[in-house]
């Protein structure tokens, strides 16, 4: 008897992140939700520039790769022409809350039928851990060496309240995946995402607090526990905006 | 072979691009080469526009009109404007109701009526355009101008066709 | 087929529609508004898309995606848009995704003016974003053209597997004209390639630009390079005018060519010798067409609305072999016939 398998939406293909990294169990509750739902056979993937650029060598159906922070453009794209499909993009913070900012916000004013599983781990990651909208006060970081400074850098940009406030949003949500108690709760409101748009109801986006023990410098179990005690206070975790309710 | 460049100007609203499309599509009917080009951009917010329209037996080569045959003005910038542009031997046909100055150009045909003012003596308000063209187009068949007025008019003012019809041969008749 | 006056800028919509696109994305920028306005009208009532994008970046990327999912799309801009797309056509460009782009020109650069313009051709023919890649660059110069090129610019988008750009200008998409539109029933493409959803039968499709691997990315593009030779050799266009016994050869696209066309009938008049060459395809360019035109006459004059770019491509197809003089009108105006026989006396067709 098989108690624990891969999803099939995975691929076999070996992930390139580092150690600790959670885009992992992140790919992996996106391809639980696509399986118990059924969906894999008409979904598409939308990659971004990022650390997750590599994302549709990871998932076992159709993908498109964007241009960085185009990702809600090209969906919307893709959706437009086949609005049967199921259409997501995963994007970092880089990728969602600096370059692609009109992108996101747009998307969710017009409530375009998509779901957007977005990676807030303070940071650049691909590049080289430089300072992200996202990046926390006093963040030290390769671009904000002294700490981020919010006289000369400004504040912390918080996605899901932002976009919450648009009526054309339908479902928003902050998770994290920092403990097994989280991880759980992140793969209900993923998969509820998903059913969201199943059905037709419009825009969802899944903010998940994540780590880089990488860029942080720090070991994966402290880069939990660094996310944890900094992060989650800045970025309250629960349901934004939920139409249904 | 005969090509005749019109040049129509006056202020946005006055009814220069229609009646500059109108005369292209009477050129249409008439089996010639046509082309109607028209100023774009701030000045059709209210300020003055302008269209070049070239009807020809020839494939028109440049739609811009920077030597009229014919110049057509409603409001006095363009006569400023264009009347050092008409071609020796053209003619300017301009409506007097708010041009109070006369042409300068001694080398051309002048044609002038109080067009706006027979307009809205005679309930056809803001048709000054079609009364000039009227007396423009004094010999051309009634029915060319009948079939290009039909052209011209979009399907949803049909409404304004016997008003029209009504303007040009006013033209005509003065 | 009776014919009926229509702006350029609403031939171009109204034949893509006949060609069989049913997704526009694009973002108001003048003068190619009718465009849009046109799409938005007729798109809900075919059964269409049509969707005003947040910006030209996020409309070429909404092309990207329906492009990847195997539709016929389309997009428009003027020239401060089409540098926003840009990024967008590279991608495009990596991915091999098929699609119709057309720049209604103004004059350049920055904010410029709105009235026509030529100026954008070294962005467009010779790339404009970043990497090895070439678009086909259609130049028409009507509006029955700018119908007709639209109709085969999503045919030669497909069968290449490249955008099409279609390098219009502002006098162009403005100007009415009488037109035809009469094309036979579009054969849609069947794109086993497109991301529309494995169904559980087949392999992922991924549409992608992204090498890891140096080595992979040179041979995409070499493989690519392949492909544009073909392009070379099948769709290179050009018309000739009067050239037959010509001394002096114009060279001229889009609106100058009509400008030039008219300052060949003046040059005629007066018993000079005047031909016109006009590239319709500027990617691929007439460049054997100039060649052989090289040992005929005595020398060329390339007329643009531009300070120049052209007639570099003029002067590389003559390789020195007779004089090749410019004549052009910068910021939005456009040369007169008289304009360019003067310029023709001037470098020596004086009978």
């Amino acid at each position: 008897m098989i108690v624990f398998d891969k999803p099939k939406s995975l691929s076999d293909k070996p992930m390139h992140y580092c150690p600790g990294c959670t885009h992992g169990i992140v790919h992996r509750l996106v391809g639980e939700a696509i399986d118990s739902l059924g969906i894999q056979g008409k979904t598409i993937g939308v990659a971004p520039v990022g650390c997750a650029v590599l994302v549709y060598e990871y998932f076992n159906f159709d993908f498109v790769q964007a241009a960085h922070g185009r990702a809600p453009a090209v969906a919307t794209g893709i959706k437009r022409a086949n609005p049967d499909n199921i259409v997501f993009t995963y994007q970092g913070d880089g990728d969602l809350a600096s370059i692609g900012t009109a992108e996101i916000v747009h998307a969710a004013a017009r409530n375009e039928n998509i779901t957007v599983v977005f990676i807030n781990n303070a940071i650049f990651g691909m590049t080289g851990g430089q300072m992200a909208p996202t990046s926390l006060p006093g963040q030290i970081t390769q671009t904000s060496p002294y700490g981020r400074d919010v006289k000369a850098c400004g504040y912390p940009v918080r996605v899901s309240e932002m976009l919450s406030t648009l009526d054309g949003a339908g479902y928003i949500e902050r998770v994290s995946v920092t403990s097994v108690k989280y991880i759980k709760q992140a793969a209900a409101a993923i998969k509820k995402a998903f059913e969201y748009q199943k059905e037709g109801k419009g825009f969802s986006l899944i903010e998940v607090i994540s780590t880089c023990p990488t860029n942080w410098g720090l070991s994966p179990s402290d880069a939990l526990k660094w996310a944890e005690e900094n992060m989650l206070p800045y970025y309250p975790l629960g349901v934004y905006k939920d139409r249904n309710n | 072979m005969a090509v005749t460049n019109y040049l129509l100007a006056g202020f946005g609203g006055q009814g220069v691009l229609f009646a500059g499309k109108f005369l292209a599509n009477l050129g249409l009917i008439e089996g010639k080469y046509v082309s109607w080009l028209p100023s774009y951009g701030p000045e059709m917010r209210g300020g003055t526009c302008n269209c070049s329209v070239v009807v020809s037996d020839e494939p028109v080569g440049s739609p811009v009109v920077s030597a009229p045959d014919v110049l057509m003005v409603l409001n006095l910038p363009s006569l400023d404007k264009f009347e050092n542009t008409v071609r020796a031997g053209g003619t300017i046909y301009m409506d007097t109701s708010f041009i109070e100055r006369k042409p300068v150009r001694k080398d051309v045909k002048v044609v002038a009526l109080k067009a706006a003012k027979e307009a809205s003596e005679n309930g056809m308000l803001g048709l000054a355009n079609m009364i000039l063209l009227g007396k423009l187009l004094a010999d051309t068949a009634q029915t060319s101008i009948n079939k290009a007025l039909e052209e011209s008019i979009s399907a949803k003012r049909t409404d304004m066709l016997a008003l029209n019809l009504k303007a040009l041969a006013k033209g005509k008749s003065l | 087929m009776k014919k009926v006056l229509m702006k350029g800028n609403e031939a171009v919509a109204e034949a893509a529609i006949m060609a069989g696109c049913r997704h526009y994305f694009g973002y108001p920028i003048t003068p190619q508004n009718e465009i849009g306005a046109y799409m938005s009208a007729r798109m809900p009532k075919i059964g269409g898309v049509f969707l005003q994008a947040e910006s030209e970046i996020s409309a070429i990327n909404m092309v990207y995606g329906a492009a990847g999912a195997g539709k016929r799309v389309m997009t428009s801009s003027s020239s401060p848009g089409i540098s926003l797309k840009t990024e967008g056509i590279s991608y495009l460009c990596g991915a091999d995704l098929p699609c119709v782009i057309v720049n209604i020109q103004r004059g350049g650069p920055g904010l410029g003016t709105i009235q026509p313009s030529q100026a954008d051709y070294f962005q467009c023919v010779k790339g404009g974003g970043h990497g090895d890649y070439k678009t086909i660059v259609f130049a028409p110069s009507s509006v029955q053209e700018m119908a007709d090129l639209a109709v085969e610019g999503f045919s030669a988008a497909e069968k290449y597997r490249m955008p099409v750009m279609i390098l219009s200008d502002g006098t162009l998409g403005q100007m009415m004209e009488p037109v035809a539109l009469k094309y036979p029933a579009p054969k849609l493409p069947t794109s086993d390639w497109a991301a529309t959803g494995t169904q559980g039968k087949r392999k992922p499709n991924v549409i992608n630009s992204l090498f890891l691997l140096c080595e992979q990315l040179e041979s995409a593009v070499v493989s690519r390079f392949e492909r544009y030779k073909t392009v070379v050799q099948n769709e290179t266009r050009v018309e000739e005018y009067q050239t037959e016994d010509a001394d002096i050869c114009i060279v001229a696209f889009g609106i100058s060519a009509r400008v030039g066309r008219g300052a060949v009938n003046l040059a005629r008049a007066q018993g000079l010798k005047v031909g016109l060459i006009r590239p319709i395809t500027l990617w691929p360019f007439p460049s054997s067409t100039i060649e052989k035109a090289a040992q005929k006459v005595k020398a060329f004059l390339t007329v643009e609305c531009s300070m120049g770019q052209m007639v570099e491509d003029v002067r590389l197809a003559t390789a020195g072999k007779k004089p090749v003089h410019f004549f052009g009108k910068a910021g939005g105006t456009i040369p007169s016939p008289e304009q360019v026989l003067a310029e023709i006396i001037k470098i020596g067709g004086v009978k």
